[in-house]
């Protein structure tokens, strides 16, 4: 199979695949965004489902927040810099790559 | 297009995009079994995760959901039940769950079919089980009887049998005894039977002064959070609760007020709250699921919480046999849930499972009627070692109970009803 005719196969199943993913506006599954959305969940029995948080909580709504500054406070909670009652606890069990992509998920969420 | 051409479609695509995705397998049918911390909070995020592709139908008996965490307020009075009661009509029509209230009968594994009380069946691509526990009323003579009469309850399940213990606790007379007996580790809510001594000892200590709480318990020591709870009792009840390790109830004697244990003398008390060893939800034990702890608990895969011994069969919660300082909470139940719901989908979308899945605990215990403590945890899969260890250097406690941390359990409480609800 030469190179154009392997494009074309493929191009056919993903049309087909597209065909019948619906007729519609499903969207592929991305991999690294599963595993990114998986590692925010463990934010939200706090934090509420992708940062949304409840009314008048106690600890703050963290979707649409700029990166830099939730990646600072995390990093901050980490160092010991930033005191808390539990945060301090929570973000040492985060690597710094981590919270670096908490804080661009975050960020990305509509308040 | 049969389910194989359908990976080779989505394959084709990741080779296109350059970076792996796919469509998750439209139609596929996901049962989930139990709504609880981990059974409504899998079912949303299967919805979620999938972009709303997969369906999700939820079997769950009750139509409200009642919390355990938060349910030792109301036996101190300080809390009513409707407060930590949540229906399940939000969480069906915000992501489009299918709602069964029944009870799951029978699950056939080979088949992939579960058998419902009602007499319908339901057919699964893949099943998440979150069963909770089963109280081994055997496990403690007489207590099943006691139970049936109403005399010695254990409202170690929240609901009417809560309002029930509370009610008994009102007709105590001042001067009387609540016992408390708790059976050695695991059980569900390892701060529970402490948290609960506080909350009747916060109320016999306003209403009741002259009573007594006895904590009775058959380990070495408090099971969670230990010089938290020693401080408490020693600088808010000292008069009150008494704690006594190595005291394993053997059988209870409704009519004289009496636990009998395994070598210590009998103890007589107005109220006995009787624990008895715990188990994998019946369901998961006769699908023959709970493989582990002499079948008590289930194995299963860290990495997805496949069962170990049924293929496309995940159990989460406070079932299945726990990885190292894993409690059972619904908090960790509802990152179980999360690692689980993850996996499935990315099964059902031919994509790799996480091979880093992280889990987060956090557990408050009021020790009043608004001051709080904690122990909190995370945990990540190890993959050489199959199994989740505690990061290094994470976690831990309250330095004392604060007013702040009380504010901070309510609003945990609201956020995880949300998350898995809402």
């Amino acid at each position: 199979m030469n190179h154009h005719s392997l494009t074309a196969t493929l191009l056919g199943s993903a049309m087909l695949a597209l065909a019948l993913s619906t007729a519609s506006t499903a969207l592929a599954i991305d991999q690294q965004t599963l595993y990114t959305q998986s590692l925010a969940a463990t934010c939200a029995n706090c934090h509420g489902t992708q940062g949304k948080g409840v009314p008048e909580g106690s600890v703050p709504k963290l979707a649409g927040l700029t990166a830099d500054y939730l990646e600072a406070q995390m990093k901050a909670f980490k160092s010991g810099e930033r005191q808390a009652t539990i945060m301090h606890q929570l973000a040492r069990g985060y690597s710094d790559e981590q919270l670096r992509a908490l804080a661009a998920y975050f960020a990305s969420q509509k308040p | 297009m049969d389910r194989r051409d359908f990976l080779k479609a989505g394959a084709a695509l990741t080779l296109l995009s350059g970076t792996a995705s796919a469509f998750a397998m439209r139609g596929a049918k996901v049962v989930v079994i139990g709504g609880g911390y981990g059974g409504a909070t899998a079912a949303k995020y299967i919805r979620l995760l999938s972009g709303y592709t997969l369906d999700v139908t939820l079997v769950e008996p009750d139509k409200e959901f009642v919390s355990c965490p938060l349910s030792n307020l109301v036996l101190g009075g300080s809390r009513k039940l409707t407060d930590i009661s949540r229906s399940y009509a939000t969480l069906s029509r915000h992501h489009g769950i299918t709602m069964v209230h029944d009870l799951a009968a029978s699950i056939d594994t080979r088949a992939r079919i579960v058998k419902l009380a009602g007499g319908s069946t339901l057919s699964y691509d893949k099943l998440v089980l979150s069963p909770g526990i089963d109280l081994n009323m055997g496990s403690i003579e007489g207590l099943a009887e006691s139970q049936a009469s109403g005399q010695i309850l254990q409202a170690w399940k929240a609901g009417p049998e809560t309002l029930a213990l509370r009610r008994q606790l009102e007709a105590m007379p001042d001067g009387g005894v609540y016992a408390i007996a708790i059976p050695e580790a695991p059980f569900r809510c390892p701060p529970g039977p402490y948290e609960r001594a506080c909350q009747v000892a916060w109320y016999l200590k306003n209403f009741k002064p002259k009573s007594k709480v006895l904590v009775l318990d058959a380990n070495q020591d408090i099971v969670s959070k230990p010089a938290l709870f020693k401080k408490v009792w020693e600088e808010q009840y000292k008069s009150i609760i008494e704690y006594r390790n190595q005291h394993k109830a053997m059988a209870v004697s409704p009519k004289d007020g009496l636990i009998k244990f395994d070598v210590q003398d009998d103890v007589k008390a107005n109220v006995i709250n009787a624990l008895p060893q715990m188990r994998a939800g019946k369901i998961a034990l006769q699908t023959g699921l709970a493989n582990m702890a002499n079948n008590r608990w289930c194995g299963v895969n860290y990495q997805s919480f496949e069962s170990s011994v049924a293929n496309d069969v995940f159990v989460i919660g406070d079932a299945i046999q726990v990885a190292q300082l894993m409690p059972k909470s619904g908090h960790m139940a509802n990152n179980h849930a999360k690692v689980a719901a993850a996996a499935v989908v990315a099964q059902l979308s031919g994509l790799d499972i996480n091979p880093a899945p992280m889990l987060t605990n956090t557990c408050y215990s009021y020790v009043d009627d608004r001051h709080v403590i904690h122990v909190a945890s995370v945990h990540e899969y190890v993959a050489a070692e199959q199994t989740f260890k505690v990061v290094q250097g994470s976690g831990g406690f309250s330095t004392g109970p604060t007013e702040l941390e009380g504010r901070h359990a309510n609003t945990w409480a609201r956020s995880i009803w949300a998350d898995m609800l809402e």
